[in-house]
């Protein structure tokens, strides 16, 4: 029982980590039919704001919480840029923004070799973030890792602000009416340029949110962003591009067959049986989970 | 679905930078270059990628070695001259790296790699060309090459000591944890079978791929399987996610310890001594190993390098397989790798880590085997010692268990 229990809470917390990685991806390649192989590379300047700024700032926990805000700018001031110098001639043309951006990417991992050397760096975690707290005591005690709790906390609260954000707000709505009908948005007096480049400023912001979160797992280094960039993909297509609520549902799916399924069998056994049961969804449903029929973009 | 296919296509276009072997073929095999009155060698390590953690300092402790050697006259009255390729943590890249070391550089002979894919990937190379390589990191065993010098610990120097000492603590029952290639595979297999003669039980298994980050599933198994302790064959930074899960997880050293043998000084410094404090690795060289020569070894290191650098076992290893090589060099009166491969048997040098000896049979050394503990310092220190050199004995002939094993 602790050991169900157990999995399934380490699922829901792989589940996490996909969706912060996928959240900001949702937007740029969801909403904005931009494909950003440059977005890993953003988790990747996420993940080295928060060591830059661990050098400065001694007490770990401090630095953490500095650097969510400032790892969001520092990201998103980079999508912004990629955005006004070489993504916004390419709009509805994807396959091209996949090669610039792709590009884009290599040039961002070169510089980071650059700056921070070749080797990955680590960050210490706050102290109350490596300890873990006992859900059910007795001989075989069920224990939830804080560092885990922090990063399904984060996911939780980027999703609630980012799908508040697309509903509620004025720039929200400008977002999704230049999503539905650019020419219309643009007739209607809408700045649709400086509406890319904010959505773009977000979306790359979130994934400097994700880098953060992702120090508190593993190293940090110059293709970290490369490791993630496929399971983001994944996670919007299956989910169903342009739907948030898709790629919620499916990073904890994912995660939880992930975790479960390896638990089972064995780490490249359950990588493999999670990709055939990707395929075999996508035969069924090759628009994915959800998807918007009235779109101009697809 | 544009996206979709555009994906496809990104995937097609990562898969082409991975390159194939080049191993080439080789008219005739390229001799040294040692006409100048400087001799070139190469030095093959991944100065990036998931193993620079590991292999930026070996090639950091090689320099330092040829530059004592060249300040004290050089080898035969020639100054070496290293040249430094990345194997970019990617086997074929070392194997093509390799072929250009051997037939463009032209080397009297080359020292690096670290995981044992990489060897393997380049054993290849060096014996088409008949070039020397110096291999200085622990592995797993099981192998010869007429090419290789093999200046870390094999299985009998290394991995059978540390179950030894888990045995002499009473740890019966052990859980395996390992990056998924060559050297975790075929320890693992050794392992088992030490454990079947030795009355050890194995409760389990894992594989994680090289580079992997996530290993909350994994510590979840290790965790409700109650082991006595963990033998760890993981490599890299990968490590570096398991101690964070393994911390996470409640499991500390006192509850449940792990021997780790692909853990030193700074690897320990990179992953964060809080994680690692008390747990134990198994090697023949720490950066407290008393000695003359290692005091030597340890200042000049740190003076070159800095003072906050640790010396490690692998690093160790490197630095006496250049001396070694220029023992044999000298011994042959030759650079010819023929003559220095007949010259080798019993040359013997004065490491850091205590006297070591060639065995000219199975060129691997005789080492001391050393069982050390992690302290909060971050440096390690020896708990348990051979006490004296032991022969290396790659392909386990000493020990009936391992029959089976190839």
């Amino acid at each position: 029982m602790t050991v169900i229990l157990g999995q399934t809470f380490t699922g829901i917390s792989i589940g996490a980590v996909l969706l912060l990685i996928a959240l900001g991806l949702s937007l740029t390649f969801g909403q904005m039919n931009v494909i950003n192989m440059a977005h890993g590379e953003f988790i990747m300047a996420g993940a080295y704001t928060t060591y830059v700024l661990q050098k400065s700032i001694t007490s770990a926990g401090l630095s953490m919480l500095v650097a969510l805000p400032v790892a969001f700018l520092v990201s998103g001031a980079l999508g912004a840029l990629l955005e006004w110098l070489l993504i916004r001639r390419l709009y509805l043309r994807p396959l091209d923004t996949l090669l610039v951006t792709w590009g884009v990417s290599l040039m961002l991992q070169q510089l980071a070799r650059d700056i921070f050397g070749a080797p990955n760096v680590q960050t210490r975690a706050p102290d109350v973030l490596t300890g873990h707290i006992t859900v059910l005591g007795g001989d075989d005690p069920l224990t939830f890792a804080n560092s885990r709790l922090f990063i399904l906390g984060l996911a939780i609260a980027a999703v609630v602000a980012l799908s508040l954000t697309l509903r509620l707000t004025p720039l929200g709505r400008r977002i999704r009416a230049v999503v539905q009908n650019r020419d219309l948005a643009e007739v209607s007096g809408i700045s649709t340029g400086r509406v890319d480049r904010t959505a773009f400023f977000i979306g790359s912001g979130l994934a400097g949110v994700a880098g953060v979160a992702l120090t508190l797992v593993g190293p940090i280094g110059p293709t970290m962003g490369t490791n993630v960039i496929i399971d983001a993909f994944l996670v919007i297509v299956v989910g169903g591009i342009g739907q948030l609520k898709g790629s919620v549902i499916v990073a904890f799916v994912l995660g939880v067959l992930q975790s479960v399924l390896e638990y089972s069998t064995t780490v490249s056994v359950a990588k493999v049986l999670v990709l055939v049961a990707i395929v075999a969804f996508l035969q069924w449903r090759p628009q994915g989970l959800y998807t918007l029929r009235t779109r101009s973009l697809v | 679905m544009a996206g979709a296919a555009a994906l496809a296509a990104a995937l097609v276009l990562s898969a082409c930078g991975a390159k194939t072997d080049a191993g080439g073929t080789s008219d005739k095999a390229a001799k040294a270059d040692t006409s100048g009155d400087t001799v070139k060698v190469g030095l093959l390590n991944s100065l990036s990628g998931t193993m620079a953690i590991s292999e930026v300092t070996v090639r950091d402790s090689l320099k330092l070695a040829i530059e004592e050697i060249n300040a004290s006259g050089g080898v035969l009255g020639k100054k070496i001259q290293p040249i430094s390729e990345d194997g970019a943590s990617d086997w074929p890249t070392f194997a093509e790296k390799a072929s250009k070391l051997i037939k463009e550089d032209r080397v009297a002979a080359t020292f690096g790699c670290w995981t044992s894919a990489s060897r393997k990937a380049v054993k290849p190379v060096f014996e088409k060309n008949k070039s020397l390589l110096f291999y200085p990191v622990q592995y797993e065993g099981l192998e010869e090459s007429p090419y290789i010098f093999y200046t870390g610990a094999t299985t009998n120097q290394q991995i059978i000591p540390a179950l030894d000492y888990l045995k002499s603590q009473g740890k019966k029952k052990i859980y395996l944890v390992g990056s998924d290639y060559v050297f975790p595979r075929t320890a693992n297999k050794e392992i088992r079978a030490y454990a079947k003669a030795n009355g050890m039980k194995v409760l389990g298994e894992d594989y994680a791929p090289l580079g992997s980050t996530e290993f909350s599933t994994i510590a979840n198994k290790v965790k409700a399987s109650k082991a006595d302790a963990v033998f760890n064959t993981l490599n890299g930074d990968s490590n570096v996610a398991f101690f964070k899960e393994y911390k996470s997880a409640g499991l500390t050293a006192t509850s449940m310890p792990v021997v780790s043998v692909s853990i030193a000084e700074e690897e320990v410094k990179s992953i964060g001594s809080q994680y690692l404090a008390g747990q134990l690795t198994a090697w023949n060289y720490y950066q407290t190993t008393a000695g003359a020569a290692n005091t030597k070894f340890v200042k000049a290191y740190k003076a070159k390098y800095g003072q906050s650098k640790p010396t490690s076992d692998p690093m160790e290893a490197a630095y006496t397989s250049v001396y070694l090589w220029k023992a044999m060099v000298e011994k042959a009166k030759s650079f010819d790798p023929e003559k220095v491969k007949a010259a080798s048997d019993g040359i013997t040098f004065d490491a850091p880590e205590g006297k070591v000896t060639v065995d000219g049979a199975s060129q691997h050394i005789y080492k001391t085997a050393r069982i050390g503990k992690i302290g909060t310092d971050g440096l390690i220190k020896q708990v348990w010692d051979s006490g004296k050199p032991i022969k290396p004995d790659p392909f386990l002939k000493g020990y009936s268990w391992a029959s089976g094993l190839s």
